[in-house]
């Protein structure tokens, strides 16, 4: 039994004629200590099935299952990193992090709750901006917070939701080696949500396409057979690399042209008329 | 020091004297000279525009009242009265003076005299106080009540009263709306099945709350000695003016980012934890537009509500200097007008500054 499983998962939203399918019969299984990737287009579904596992939505059918249980709540057993940090814009880096110590670690004293925040806060090297508000920090300054805070709570499973697309290029690849890092020092299950394919190659173990919705689907997944750590610069000449990354970006290709070929319906456009507003006396 | 200077009024308010800050310290003085003229001087000259539209309008309402009456004089008792109203009219006779629309200067007059007025009860006050010192002392040794100054109140005793009632009134209001409106905020269900009540006594007349409130309290204090028509008066105003921070208070409860709350439930935060820690901070600048609103409303509200409760303060000051009719009644309710716009303004100016210090900016988190 795997470690986290999605059987049959589908999710609808909304009744009658108005129902969008997202999801249909995702089947997902997740090995404890794994780094699993999800690849998929903008608006195919990743954060309603990001969503469904971290137990802030119910599935429509199916179940997912956490540890052989299946997941009707959020729990601090799936640390979650939101896309847009979700950071409260009334709090210092302390207090939010703080925030996350305090519920994980309710009988904890004082003094080893604050070591744990200022230890997760060095973590992420953010120390000398530790009293400082969100509005004070950059983007990326900002989404280590919310690693640092997801961290903190000690989860034994890592979900990210594209949790560096807001980010540019190098500060996006600083903080993948700096998440890579963590969960290097203590082997946790994570599941990266991300739209970026190289992302996805250099973190993970495995890659699974999401085909895009309506009725979402996943696709054949690639394993990544490269030994870690992985070296940026080096990962470029390896052939396994090469080959992973190519036949993905062909699988992907292929279903965008797959989508855009089935978006072009021809759609019958109401017989509007401009109306005339002037005043008729 | 500059920038310490700087801040400080900001804080106040006042930023419009930046530029003479800046320019006092040396700096850019084309820049700040011009600023000057657009922030300071600008104003000031609207303010003498206003001051010159009143003065000529008021001295044209003067010539027609008095042309009126030397006219009726002339029709009803000859011509010798005529010019005897005249003349009584022109020497500056307080008995003849035309009831009008008072001019500045007018008006400046009775505020000093109000001022004067106010230092003369002042000193008779005190004087009461220690004349009766001794008596006093006498008498509650004795268990009795301390005999208390009766005399009239003020001008600047009408205006204490007043802002104790409106702060009386927007206390009530704050701890009876907030509390409800996060209740009613949380809930969908509360919220739709009230929303009709709040609707409905939303619009209700300041007026009506005072006879709903005067009804209520009427039998509530039957046995009650001392004088109801504060309590009345500052009840009215609470109710008259929650209703903007009850409404306010429910939709910034209710229409918390879903990002903050999916925070929470990711957290797992206890339900008091999320209300405390996450909804009310995210919902604080919302229900502080509502509490300003509230206090400006109140005020408004006070001045009618006073007239009409005859509970002391500016309104029954405007309403019985109208019933008096006297010369110096006019510019004495002009007095009272400015005054209460006054107030209203720094109210107002109270509120934001609070409101700036407690909120912040929506966008920061994300």
């Amino acid at each position: 039994m795997a470690y986290l499983e999605l059987n049959n998962v589908s999710k609808t939203f909304g009744t009658g004629d108005s129902t969008s399918h997202v999801l249909d019969k995702i089947n997902l299984h997740i090995e404890e200590g794994e780094f699993v990737a999800i690849v998929g287009f903008t608006g195919s579904g990743k954060t309603t099935l990001v969503n469904l596992i971290n137990g802030l939505d119910t599935p429509t059918s199916g179940e997912v299952l956490f540890k052989g249980k299946p997941v009707r709540d959020t729990s601090h057993e799936r640390g979650v990193i939101f896309q847009n940090y979700s950071l409260l814009p009334w709090l210092t880096v302390y207090q939010n992090v703080e925030m996350a110590v305090k519920e994980a670690f309710p009988n904890e004293t004082k003094a080893f709750r604050d070591a744990r925040i200022k230890e997760y806060v060095d973590l992420v090297s953010l120390s000398p901006a530790i009293n400082k508000r969100p509005k004070e920090l950059s983007g990326g300054m900002r989404q280590r917070v919310s690693v640092a805070r997801a961290l903190s709570m000690d989860p034994e499973m890592i979900l990210m939701d594209e949790p560096l697309g807001a980010l540019d290029a190098l500060t996006r690849g600083n903080l993948q080696d700096e998440i890579l890092n963590i969960w290097n020092k203590n082997k946790r299950t994570a599941l990266l949500i991300t739209n970026d394919v190289d992302e996805g190659l250099y973190m993970a173990d495995r890659i699974i396409p999401l085909r895009p919705g309506p009725n979402a689907t996943l696709g054949p997944e690639f394993k990544i057979d490269i030994e870690r750590p992985r070296d940026k610069a080096a990962l470029n000449d390896s052939e396994e690399y090469k080959k992973t990354r190519n036949a993905l970006i062909e699988y992907l290709m292929d279903i965008g042209s797959e989508r855009a070929s089935n978006t072009q319906n021809l759609y019958k456009l109401p017989d509007l008329q401009p109306k005339d507003l002037r005043w008729d006396f | 020091m500059k920038d310490a200077i700087l801040r400080t009024l900001r804080f106040l308010g006042l930023g419009f004297l930046e530029p003479v800050v800046r320019l006092a310290a040396g700096e850019d003085s084309k820049k700040n000279t011009i600023e000057i003229l657009k922030k300071i001087v600008a104003p000031i000259a609207s303010i003498l525009l206003f001051l010159g539209v009143w003065y000529t309008g008021s001295k044209s309402l003067f010539n027609t009242e008095a042309n009126y009456t030397i006219e009726k004089a002339r029709k009803e008792q000859g011509q010798v009265e005529a010019d005897k109203v005249k003349a009584c009219i022109e020497s500056g006779d307080l008995s003849c003076q035309p009831n009008t629309l008072p001019s500045p200067s007018q008006v400046w007059a009775s505020y000093k005299l109000l001022l004067k007025d106010h230092n003369t009860i002042t000193a008779d006050k005190k004087a009461f106080k220690l004349r009766t010192a001794a008596l006093n002392e006498k008498r509650v040794a004795q268990g009795k009540e301390p005999i208390v100054y009766t005399g009239r109140p003020s001008f600047v005793d009408q205006i204490k009263t007043s802002i104790k009632t409106v702060f009386a009134g927007f206390l009530l209001a704050l701890l009876i709306a907030t509390p409800i409106g996060i209740i009613i905020g949380l809930s969908e269900t509360l919220r739709t099945s009230f929303n009709w009540l709040i609707q409905i006594l939303k619009p209700v007349s300041p007026v009506v709350w005072l006879l709903l409130v005067f009804m209520i309290v009427k039998t509530m204090t039957k046995d009650a000695t001392g004088d109801t028509s504060f309590i009345i008066s500052f009840i009215s105003v609470g109710l008259c003016s929650m209703w903007a921070t009850l409404v306010n208070t429910a939709m910034g409860v209710s229409s918390v980012d879903k990002d903050y709350i999916n925070v929470a439930k990711v957290l797992k935060l206890g339900a008091l934890q999320k209300i405390f820690k996450v909804i009310l901070p995210a919902s604080l600048p919302l229900i502080f537009t509502g509490l300003r609103i509230t206090l400006s409303v109140a005020w408004m509200v006070l001045i009618a509500i006073e007239l009409l409760a005859q509970s002391p303060g500016l309104g029954s000051f405007v309403w019985e200097e109208f019933q008096n009719g006297a010369n110096d009644s006019n510019s004495k309710i002009i007095v009272a007008m400015f005054v209460i716009g006054f107030i209203g303004f720094l109210l107002d100016r109270i509120m934001l500054t609070i409101q700036k210090f407690i909120s912040f900016d929506k966008n920061e988190g994300i």
